[in-house]
Parts: C-alpha cells; structure tokens; sequence
C-alpha cells in the first residue's frame, strides 16, 4: 500500500519535552564505542570550550526519532512499520547537545515519493530549546517497502 | 584506546585531498543490543535472527544509525572535538549483517578531506565505509569546524 501524499506538509508540534542526562550521554557515547572525554567528563569539554558535557553528533537521532514516529504511527498517513528500512539521515548542528538542555522537537512531512514500488518518506525535526533557542536540524528518510 | 588527539587539526594546516584515517571498526551482536538500549531502536531485525530471516534478511543487521556513528567516529577522533562536527549526513546503502559467530562484522571506514570553507572555516570530510566489500554508506559527507 502506497503511503498518502496528501500528507506532505503536515507538522507534528512539540508533545513534550526531553531533558539532556549526563547518564544518557554517557550510555549513548559508549553504545557507539565513543571513549571521547568530552561525553564523559565536565572539565574535557570545557576545555574544549563548551559549557558542559556534550553529546555524539548522532545522538540527535534519539530525540529525532521520538517525534517523527508520530508521522509513522499517524492513521492517515498509511505506514506499515514492519516494511520500513532507513534510507538516509542528516545532522545539522548550530551548537552541539549538551547536558542540561530541555528540548523540544516539531517534526514535519517534507516529501512523499515512490519509486520502483517503494514509497520514500522524508522528515524534518527540528530541535529547539524550551526557551526557542534552535540547536539540531536532523532530516531524515525512510523507505516504506512495496510488497504484494 | 584513547580515541583523542592532544593536539587538534588546525584549518590552516589541512589541505583538499589530506587523508583524514582509515580504520576497522568490529560489530559483534552485543554492540548492537547496547545500541538499541541507548537509543530506544528495538526494531526486531537488530537482535532477532529468527524474525530477521523470516522477512528476508541474510542475518540479525546492524542499525544504520550505529553503522553512521562509528563511521562519525573517525572524524570526531581526528577533529579532537565531538562539537565540531556542524553537519553529518549519509545514505544507507547497504545492509550490515552481523553474525552471531564470535567475530561479527568488520566496517572499515575511511575519509579524505574534499572541500574547504575558508569564510566559516570549516571543512568537508567525505567518509567511505565498506562490510566485506560492499559499500554501507553513500553520500556520507561531515562539515567540521577546525581551530
């Protein structure tokens, strides 16, 4: 079943907020085989001139992901789950994560595609703080395989 | 290991063509049920090989995302600093099979400098990352702000 165009264009508001953990750095850092000191030790980053510990360029991904599933989860939207491998992802970063930030994510519908059978769905979540302030911009592509 | 320079590539010093590191990187099952925990990915094709084979799959896969972080280490390590990667994107063009046989996978990543900013002094590092041959990543291109 081919993925609905009509929702191109559809915006997905924050629903909540994510706290940045010095824990979760640290669990997503090693998970990803990372000993950089910068995810692991205040005085490290520092030194590199951030405020505090930072996070992996990837780990944008782990808050990303919790908002675009709205998108895969959205009824009018026709998403098998079971059929959806990763095509493509994007960081763009104004500054990097970092412990303390309370997040907030808005994920939108930028394109629908298909090709080939296969339907190509593409999001943009953008990362903010509470306050407003931008911090991650993580578009990213799933493909939703054809079948019988 | 200590992935980390002391000392830090500086914009000036580096040039189109430099050659950022070539490196093996090991995935065994274990990696993958860590990185599903960190991430909250736990999509049954990356640690259960009945289900996996039963959609198609030759084996339990690796999670593209895991497969981008470990490619993104290399720049990271040679940048000296995980901030100053600005951009990362990539493309999944491979699946990574990671067999549950005492070894796994072998992703052997490389990355050579392509283009250079000098207005925001940044730098383009264009990786390729390779499993038994075939290319896992394509289009896989980190902008990183050097001292």
């Amino acid at each position: 079943m081919a993925v609905n165009p009509d929702i191109v264009g559809r915006e997905y508001p924050p629903e909540s907020v994510y706290e940045v953990s010095r824990e979760k750095i640290a669990e997503f850092a090693t998970a990803i085989g990372s000993t950089d000191p910068a995810h692991f030790d205040g005085d490290a980053a520092r030194a590199l001139g951030h405020p505090d510990v930072i996070a992996p360029p990837t780990f944008a991904v782990v808050i990303a992901q919790r908002s675009e599933a709205r998108v895969v989860r959205d009824p009018e939207a026709g998403i098998d789950y079971s059929r959806v491998v990763h095509g493509e992802e994007k960081f763009v970063h104004r500054r990097p994560i970092t412990v303390g930030d309370v997040l907030v994510t808005t994920s939108y519908v930028d394109a629908v595609r298909s090709a080939g059978g296969h339907s190509m769905v593409s999001t943009r979540s953008e990362i903010a703080t509470q306050g407003g302030e931008p911090v991650s911009t993580v578009t990213s592509t799933i493909v939703v395989r054809g079948g019988e | 290991m200590t992935g980390t320079p002391t000392t830090r590539p500086s914009f000036d010093a580096v040039a189109v063509g430099d050659t950022v590191a070539e490196r093996s990187f090991t995935l065994q099952r274990l990696d993958l049920v860590k990185y599903a925990g960190a991430s909250g990915d736990f999509n049954v094709i990356h640690w259960n090989e009945r289900v996996a084979t039963s959609v198609g799959l030759p084996n339990v896969i690796a999670h593209g995302m895991l497969t981008m972080a470990t490619a993104g280490r290399l720049v990271t390590d040679w940048a000296g600093d995980p901030g100053a990667v600005v951009e990362y994107g990539v493309r999944f063009t491979n699946m990574v099979p990671v067999p549950d046989d005492g070894t796994g996978a072998t992703v052997v990543v490389s990355g050579v400098v392509a283009t250079k900013d000098d207005d925001a002094r940044t730098v383009r590092v264009d990786l390729t990352a390779t499993c038994d041959g075939s290319k896992v990543l394509g289009r896989a291109q980190a902008v990183v702000r050097l001292p």
